[in-house]
């Protein structure tokens, strides 16, 4: 009979907490996708920074007592913050807001190696060669809104490639004449995301009531060309696609007959 | 002046308690490199890596690469509290203690320590049930998934970065605490707490229980959150309070005014009767 009662107590609690923790991560999956979040630099790929980030904050203490504060319209800027229950990021990871708090790109990473466990780590923030620096850095990527910049209505701007530390490289101005006056120019400024480290001065500094130039996480922007197209005229592009496989697989239903005959008959829409 | 060293242990603990929160605020605030980061992580010094138990198995159960400073930190916690501090975290470290502890006095100045909606003796074990089956779920969905609720994460990283919402989860664990079972988080729920009771059962620091000086009084079952381990008194044995969930926050020894308790060190060389006393 004891037995008895011992067994029943031991399903009754494990199917209370499996009930309970059934709650709890339904809403940690929840809570852990946020794909709009901006992480410090040297962050690991988000699935492996969600396991990885103990959430202790050595960054973010490091980042608000680093050496080089800037000082914007007369504030401190705050950069990294530590997620509470109520920001856009899961509860407890680090996370910045590029509008009000952008990176300003320390040359000594200070959170990237306050980090314990790794989830930020130095081999997310270096070049092919292996060198480590903030320049390699791949928090996110600046996209421009050409109907809300005010270069591309033909005024005079330019305060992102201004305010860009890898300026010339990450962002450059395009000189394009403009055609409904004659005589003036455009000056577009066009990102280069190998360069862009999502840094977010650009955004920071943009003049519009709402930024035209935002950052990006990466893998949510860019998108991806894959083995069938080749830059034919780059040998590091055909580097690329060096293990490609040669065997070209069916993808839709017409691709499975003749090109030729596909134009021929037509597409049924049924 | 009686009074303060009646209630020693009380008044060191809040300063632990309260210390501890001051340094994790400190250290974002001024730069104070005394204790960095939070409960779940912190350097002590920026020297001594100090790292959450059951974070690190949550994180080793959802498949996390983890690095050379969590094993030591880890490490350092676990031979502490194994061999000297046993569950002491859960009175003199963790801040949730001061919310719960609030609500405790809340249900003895209104004279409704026993009113609970469940049945409290009968979950008591819930929390052990709970640590593994939210390790389990932090293997399912590959993140330390209590991190995401831990009100003593929330608490710690409120006081040291922000709180946004966090009060609203440290309220209700006060309102469930007060209202609706005695001890409810701490003693029921908390698999942090269940932790640490695994890490700290044999540890050196215990209670004693004199039985010659016992009059039966109560007074330590009354205050005591987990009363189920002062077996000793109700058995009226002279014995060291060997149940794993004793917090060690010695307030059975302030409020007995017969001199019965005290705190000692468990002496496993000579072999006494401890190891009866766990058999129980």
């Amino acid at each position: 009979m004891q037995r008895r009662d011992f067994l029943k107590g031991v399903i009754q609690l494990s199917a209370a907490a499996t009930a309970a923790g059934a709650v709890v991560s339904g809403f940690a999956e929840e809570n852990k996708k946020n794909p709009l979040m901006l992480r410090p630099p040297g962050a690991l790929p988000e699935e492996e920074f969600i396991k990885t980030c103990i959430r202790c904050g050595l960054c973010v203490e490091a980042c608000k007592n680093r050496d080089n504060k800037m000082v914007l319209n007369g504030k401190e800027i705050d950069t990294l913050f530590l997620a509470a229950p109520k920001d856009d990021a899961p509860i407890g990871t680090p996370f910045f807001i590029a509008r009000t708090g952008p990176c300003f790109m320390c040359d000594d990473i200070p959170c990237m190696y306050a980090c314990p466990t790794g989830a930020l780590t130095p081999k997310e923030c270096q070049n092919d060669k292996g060198e480590v620096a903030i320049d390699y850095a791949k928090m996110g990527v600046a996209v421009i809104d050409p109907s809300s910049c005010i270069a591309f209505w033909g005024l005079q701007c330019t305060a992102c490639y201004r305010a860009c530390p890898e300026i010339d490289k990450a962002i450059t101005i395009e000189w394009k004449q403009n055609k409904r006056t004659g005589k003036h120019a455009y000056r577009i400024p066009i990102v280069h995301e190998d360069f862009c480290t999502g840094c977010g001065m650009c955004e920071e500094a943009c003049v519009t009531e709402k930024a035209a130039i935002k950052i990006f996480p990466r893998e949510v922007f860019l998108g991806k060309v894959g083995d069938r197209y080749i830059k034919g005229w780059s040998k590091k592009d055909q580097q690329r696609v060096k293990n490609a496989s040669t065997k070209t697989t069916t993808k839709t239903p017409w691709s499975t007959k003749n090109p030729l005959n596909n134009l021929n008959e037509g597409v049924n829409w049924q | 002046m009686n009074k303060i060293l009646k209630y020693k242990f009380l008044i060191l603990r809040r300063i632990t308690q309260f210390g501890i929160l001051f340094l994790y605020f400190a250290a974002n605030a001024y730069g104070w490199k005394i204790l960095i980061g939070n409960l779940s992580f912190s350097k002590l010094f920026n020297k001594i890596p100090l790292t959450d138990p059951y974070a690190f198995l949550q994180m080793l159960f959802a498949g996390a690469v983890i690095s050379s400073d969590l094993i030591a930190g880890v490490i350092i916690i676990l031979l502490f509290y194994a061999i000297i501090g046993g569950r002491a975290y859960c009175s003199w470290v963790c801040p949730v203690n001061l919310i719960t502890d609030f609500a405790a006095w809340v249900r003895r100045i209104t004279h409704h320590e026993k009113d609970n909606l469940i049945s409290a003796m009968k979950i008591r074990k819930f929390r052990y049930a709970f640590m593994i089956v939210m390790l389990i779920f932090s293997a399912f969905i590959g993140a330390a998934a209590f991190e995401f609720i831990s009100p003593i994460g929330i608490f710690t990283r409120g006081v040291a970065f922000t709180f946004g919402f966090g009060w609203v989860w440290l309220l209700t664990i006060f309102i469930f605490d007060a209202f609706v079972l005695k001890n409810g988080w701490c003693g029921h729920i908390c698999p942090v707490g269940a932790m640490y009771s695994l890490i700290g059962s044999k540890s050196l620091i215990r209670i004693y229980h004199t039985k010659e000086n016992c009059t039966n009084c109560g007074n330590c079952l009354t205050i005591c959150p987990e009363s189920q381990v002062l077996s000793p008194v109700i058995n009226k044995k002279s014995d060291f309070i060997t149940g794993m969930e004793c917090t060690e926050c010695g307030r059975c020894i302030e409020v007995c005014e017969d001199n019965a308790l005290k705190f000692s060190l468990r002496n496993y060389i000579k072999g006494e009767t401890n190891e009866k006393t766990t058999a129980n």
